[in-house]
């Protein structure tokens, strides 16, 4: 390529902007030729302003957000793409101190070997709390277009709490849901880390499940481009795809784990403690005060396909929105959904040598169920409930 | 104006809110208020119904309240700043200043336009203002270096003030650097060899 590129983009500061926060501050992004200029944002909302008015070439997004922009969903829709994953899971439910003793109450064998025991316990709490005057257990995520929402909905649901009625959802900004959990403003929450751990760690609640658990490797946070962008520059996309897929193959090795929480937790970035996020970065999550679980691929940054982007997810995504009516189903919309999680981008970065030995990629399965045609698999592999068939 | 438009302003900066505020006054809005702070909020839109809310771009709580005004039904649904973007130009001025602002689904954009320019306007105006302040503040905080790397060399070779200045002044001339940068660099240099 010929001199260098450069590209902005947005992040919210989180454990799992490490990729785009380490291709940054690390070299991996200037040894590509690309200088990457990263801007750390308070809210989705803006991330998407800064995206609509072209502020921003791309940035860390919540996997959903590509998707409603290609649908016209919510304000400011602009044309964009997923050409790569950034991370999967990452995420923790946690309930107050209050209900995590009810659960316990309720399920006293435990409630933490699955997400079905814990999601039992809970709808045993939820059926307690509606025979009381209180008010409905109000659980709090971080935007309506997010794993977050979707995944909680999606477990409660299947633990036989309906999710509309039975409970209240509102949306709370990361830094302060652990307060609002501390303060009885809401008596849980599922975020990204550092703020499960954050929660605990101030004896506000426990983790009673994750997204790891719920959907393992489901794809949580994409990198959100225009899609002018795509179309007008693709060697510069294809030296940032690289550039990524080098800076997450080093925050997914755990000798790197201490360096990358020093990276991340100073004040211009995450501004939180270092060791809070030392348990997101290994799995081995603080679930309770002096209690740790070791959760599988809690967090994933690279490795086995993580960063390719699967139109699969695309569209099982788009039907979460439908079945928790933030969209209205049309086999268009199924397409669009499809198309925006967009692997030729990727598989291109790849086959150029882009970083090919360094991901530890493991070839591009061009999959014929994935060409967008309804007829393709639609439940993707790692639902929790993947056993009791629907 | 006809009918007058209700307007809220939310921003946690309290000068900034207060400085809009008195812009649309002046422009002959009467009802207009402002919160700063996201507890209450909900209350006052519900009581206020206002026609337009500006809210600083880079409030943490957007997310919350955009929920908020897609879920209500105690409120007249607000959406965002010309949803159309039939106005390009606008939206992107509004950005770059650091303003976003929900109107009520059906109000005409010729009513909102005027609002959001002076928003924007007055956005700006306060961060220029602030830049100033603090370039200010820096060329104070230089000054200062560059009286300490002037104290060291007097000191350290026995100059008189002027000598020390004119010193430092050439070599920033021969790295072509700033003067303040190599005053910075001395003072570091020298706080390391452990007599700062």
């Amino acid at each position: 390529m010929a001199g260098q590129s450069f590209i902005r983009a947005g992040y919210v500061p989180l454990l799992d902007s490490a990729v785009l926060i380490a291709a940054a501050s690390c070299g991996f992004a200037e040894e590509r030729g690309v200088i990457l200029s990263l801007h750390r944002e308070t809210s989705w909302a803006t991330i998407r302003d800064r995206i609509g008015v072209g502020q921003f070439d791309c940035a860390h997004m919540l996997a959903p957000m590509p998707i409603a922009a290609n649908l016209g969903i919510g304000p400011l829709p602009t044309a964009m793409v997923a050409p790569m994953v950034l991370a999967l899971g990452g995420n923790g439910v946690v309930v107050s101190e209050r209900i995590a003793q009810m659960m316990t109450e309720l399920a006293p064998s435990g409630f933490e070997r699955s997400p079905r025991a814990a999601g039992k316990a809970l709808a045993a709490a939820v059926a307690r709390r509606a025979a009381t005057d209180e008010r409905p257990l109000r659980f709090a995520v971080v935007h309506p277009h997010s794993s977050h929402n979707y995944d909680l909905r999606y477990w409660l649901a299947a633990c036989g709490v309906t999710p509309e009625r039975d409970v209240e959802i509102t949306v709370v900004p990361p830094p302060l849901m652990p307060d609002a959990l501390a303060g009885g403003a809401i008596d849980g929450f599922c975020a990204g880390e550092p703020w499960a751990t954050v929660a605990v760690t101030r004896g506000a609640g426990r983790i009673v499940t994750s997204r790891a658990e719920i959907w393992r490797r489901g794809p949580e946070k994409v990198l959100g481009l225009r899609a002018d962008f795509a179309q007008h520059h693709p060697e510069e996309l294809t030296a940032l795809i690289a550039a990524l897929c080098d800076a997450a193959r080093w925050c997914s090795d755990r000798a790197n784990f201490e360096a990358l929480a020093r990276l991340l937790a100073v004040p211009e970035r995450l501004n939180v403690d270092e060791a809070a996020l030392i348990p997101g970065l290994t799995g081995r999550m603080e679930i309770a005060s002096d209690s740790h679980r070791t959760i599988d691929d809690f967090m994933v940054f690279a490795g086995a396909n993580a960063n390719r982007p699967d139109p699969g997810h695309g569209r099982w995504l788009y039907r979460q929105m439908v079945r928790w009516q933030d969209a209205i189903f049309s086999d268009e919309g199924l397409q669009i959904a499809g198309q925006s999680f967009d692997p030729r981008f990727f598989d291109e970065a790849m086959a150029g040598g882009g970083g090919l030995e360094a991901t530890g990629f493991e070839g591009a399965r061009i999959d014929p169920r994935q060409d967008g045609s309804a007829a393709g698999r639609e439940r993707p592999d790692g639902l929790f409930d993947a056993a009791d068939g629907e | 104006m006809a009918a007058d438009l209700s307007i809220l302003i939310f921003d946690e900066n309290q000068v900034r809110a207060a400085i809009i505020e008195a812009g649309l006054r002046e422009a002959g809005h009467a009802t207009v208020a402002t919160v700063t702070e996201i507890r209450g909020l909900v209350r006052q839109i519900e009581v206020l119904q206002p026609d337009v809310i500006v809210v600083d771009l880079e409030n943490p709580n957007r997310d919350q309240l955009e929920h908020f005004f897609q879920v209500s039904r105690s409120v007249r649904k607000p959406v965002a700043m010309f949803v159309d973007r039939s106005d390009s130009e606008a939206i992107r001025a509004a950005v770059e200043a650091g303003v976003s602002a929900y109107v009520v689904d059906g109000l005409k954009k010729e009513r909102v336009k005027p609002i959001l320019d002076m928003a924007v306007s007055r956005f700006n105006a306060v961060s220029r203002l602030s830049r100033e302040l603090a370039d200010a503040r820096s060329e104070l905080a230089e000054r200062k270096v560059i009286e300490r790397a002037k104290g060291i060399l007097m000191k350290a070779k026995g100059l008189d003030e002027e000598e020390a200045y004119k010193l430092l002044r050439r070599s920033a001339m021969n790295e072509s650097r700033r003067i303040g940068d190599v005053a910075a660099s001395l003072v570091s240099a020298y706080s390391l060899l452990g007599d700062g």
